[in-house]
């Protein structure tokens, strides 16, 4: 048995110095050895296929075309060393320690999602390497920044996504465009219980009647009971915290019972290419978490670019896609200007200096943005960012949405 | 109150499809199939791969699928689970290395969509419009869903209980010593049976295709829930199948609209604890020694 194993891995050694000796022999910065974990199995799959990985894939490709990122006065291209943390936090953890210890990669790039990136944050904290954390709306992420200075949270907290809500209808309802009937539904897990319990204060402390308010369980395979009560109480705006599969599910139960809304605004899976294709027309007026400035040259290119590279020609989320792709951009741009691989001085310029991405200049403050897209809406098959109102390229929204029609 | 009723009528309907297929898999061919639900979802993306690149109807394309499925899960029973069936001692034995086989299993069935199809959710419109039945509003597809629930579980029950090869599966479901002493050719009932289960499950995909969003990575859920309900009803027991899914599907429905959405899976487990407590074989199920 000893024997069978060792003259395995002798031929082993020798496939590998065969076809890595050439790498090996090269001078030592001749790539740039970046590394991820991401789910590429489990729960978190979906997520991670929409919103992270081909915009890794897409940035990656871009710079290397381009010969590589510019390192003092020479390119190096980017060599990619990844994992599957099979949506699994404990396996992300040790995926980022193997990463560090044993790859030696000189950057992380984050896993997807809030769960995933609240895990592996204390690591690559002690081990120094700047986390851009894309997905991850966290209420807590002001906090956290503060404790990781190395942490940055481009997506923003629950509250202030709720609050930018809330502000939305307290402004619709002055213009007299809706009542103040909210029937709210929410899934019984992280995102939906931060988003509900932020959203009933808002909407409480502006005087909105809570006609509704529950919430199901994850993998809830049917809604109809749901929709049916919420159709009975006519309310004027409906609200649902939902994950991807209960946000078409929702929608697709509403059009059959005929809830119409005045205001119809579902979670995460709203931004997803595949709300569009599975609605088409219906999507008119619904709206969403996330959003984009959709008239934007730069996004309308970082669009076209992601279309043409990614698999079977898929589009991006309109909500986090962008942030992710930006988020690359300015690790780009930050390595690019300090011009070696020297992780704090990253870090340094990451909190201090001033980006140009898909999204526009950003500057961070406090290691987060100073303004996100809250609430989109789909108007003539794109979904454009409508609050907060102040944000560039912001559409006025359309309310009340047009009916459902038959598909 | 009727809405409730009908629309966990839809849901039970669903489920105890979902778990017919399991019920045969696990209770004749004694195979603990953990690959259930990646077979589900690979039905799914199938009848969402006719529909949206050949425009075929997902009733139309179980034509294709449902034989497919047949043949694919007869070779798997074949050639990958005969060798276990072979060794195995005991069915307890047999059991066991079932499960660490079909665990296995999931990983290629899983591995192959996810390169295929990327981890993406997937998601189609069919027969998504609305139908009034005793004055409530009801989506198309899930009562089609029910419909075709109610007549294969009916044949099923039909053919297990009225025909011969239907009696000689419930012989070897029984005791399969025993059903080789009346000239039952045990193994080629076994890897029918097993081979029939993938074929249900394979048309319980499609059907749930056409309202359930969809990923590679969505089968456990669907194997889980079978499970629930095959021990549930009784291992191996096509009614039973058919009750606890019903029995499940309204008692969610009724909680949701009249208690609390947070709670059906509450009511869920507590319903399944209690059977398990009175009857720990299951609804129908005959306590063996």
């Amino acid at each position: 048995m000893g024997t069978t194993i060792t003259r395995r891995m002798a031929l082993l050694a020798s496939v590998c110095a065969a076809t890595f000796g050439l790498v090996a022999t090269a001078h030592a910065q001749a790539s740039l050895k970046i590394g991820y974990a991401i789910s590429r199995t489990g729960p978190n799959t979906g997520g991670a296929a929409v919103t992270t990985l081909p915009n890794y894939e897409l940035w990656v490709k871009e710079v290397n075309a381009a010969g590589g990122i510019k390192l003092g006065d020479k390119r190096v291209p980017i060599e990619i060393v990844q994992y599957d943390d099979r949506s699994n936090a404990e396996e992300a953890v040790r995926a980022i320690e193997r990463l560090v210890n044993q790859d030696k990669v000189d950057f992380i790039l984050p896993p997807w999602g809030t769960g995933l990136n609240l895990a592996v944050g204390p690591t690559l904290n002690r081990e120094g390497y700047p986390h851009l954390a894309a997905t991850a709306v966290t209420d807590r992420a002001p906090e956290l920044a503060k404790r990781w200075p190395n942490s940055f949270w481009l997506l923003g907290t629950s509250a202030d996504a709720a609050k930018t809500l809330v502000d939305l209808l307290v402004k619709l309802r002055d213009d007299k465009a809706i009542g103040d009937t909210v029937a709210m539904v929410s899934i019984a897990d992280g995102f939906g219980i931060d988003l509900s319990s932020a959203g009933r204060k808002a909407l409480t402390d502006a005087k909105f009647k809570l006609a509704y308010d529950k919430s199901y369980p994850i993998g809830t395979q049917d809604l109809a009971p749901i929709i049916n009560e919420v159709k009975a109480l006519n309310p004027d705006v409906f609200i649902a915290f939902s994950y991807p599969p209960d946000t078409l599910a929702l929608t697709e139960q509403s059009r059959i019972a005929g809830l119409n809304p005045k205001v119809f605004y579902t979670g995460v899976g709203t931004a997803f290419p595949l709300y569009r294709q599975r609605f088409g027309k219906n999507t008119e007026g619904v709206m969403g978490i996330g959003g984009w400035s959709g008239d934007s040259p730069a996004i309308k290119d970082y669009l076209a670019r992601h279309k043409a590279s990614a698999a079977n020609g898929a589009e991006p989320d309109r909500w986090a896609s962008a942030v992710t792709y930006a988020s690359l951009q300015m690790l780009q741009q930050a390595i690019e200007k300090v011009g070696k691989v020297d992780r704090a001085a990253v870090i340094k310029e990451l909190q201090t200096g001033t980006f140009d991405t898909v999204i526009g200049k950003v500057k961070l403050e406090n290691n987060m943005p100073t303004r996100y897209w809250w609430v989109g809406q789909w108007q003539d098959g794109e979904f454009y960012g409508v609050a907060p109102a102040a944000n560039e390229g912001a559409r006025k929204a359309v309310v009340p949405k047009p009916a459902w029609v038959a598909q | 109150m009727t809405n409730a009723i009908l629309t966990g009528l839809m849901l039970g309907g669903m489920y105890a499809l979902i778990a017919m297929g399991l019920t045969l898999q696990y209770g004749v061919a004694r195979i603990m199939n953990l690959s259930y639900g990646e077979f589900l979802i690979a039905a799914a993306f199938t009848a969402h791969w006719l529909f949206t690149g050949w425009a075929l109807s997902p009733f139309v394309g179980m034509a294709f699928v449902v034989p497919a499925a047949f043949a694919v899960n007869f070779a798997v029973y074949k050639l990958l689970l005969t060798p276990l069936v072979r060794r195995a001692r005991t069915r307890d034995a047999l059991e066991v290395d079932s499960i660490l086989a079909t665990f296995g299993l999931t990983f290629i069935v899983q591995g192959s969509m996810q390169s295929m199809f990327g981890g993406a959710y997937y998601s189609y419109s069919y027969l998504a419009f609305p139908v009034q039945v005793l004055g409530e509003t009801l989506s198309a597809n899930r009562l089609a869903a029910l419909g075709i629930t109610v007549v294969l579980g009916l044949a099923l029950y039909l053919a297990l209980t009225r025909t011969r090869a239907g009696t000689a599966i419930r012989a070897v479901a029984v005791d399969p010593a025993a059903a080789q002493l009346v000239a039952i050719n045990v193994e080629r009932t076994s890897a029918l049976t097993f081979a029939l289960g993938g074929a249900l499950v394979a048309a319980a995909g499609v059907l749930v295709s056409t309202f359930l969003t969809f990923s590679a990575s969505s089968g456990v859920v669907f194997t889980m829930k079978a499970l629930i309900i095959v021990v549930m009803g009784g291992v191996g027991n096509i009614l039973g199948c058919l009750i606890a899914g019903l029995l499940l599907g309204v008692s969610e429905a009724l909680v949701a609209s009249l208690v609390d959405p947070g709670l059906t899976l509450a009511v869920n487990f507590a319903l399944f604890l209690a059977v398990l407590l009175v009857k720990p074989a299951g609804l129908f199920g005959r306590a063996t020694r």
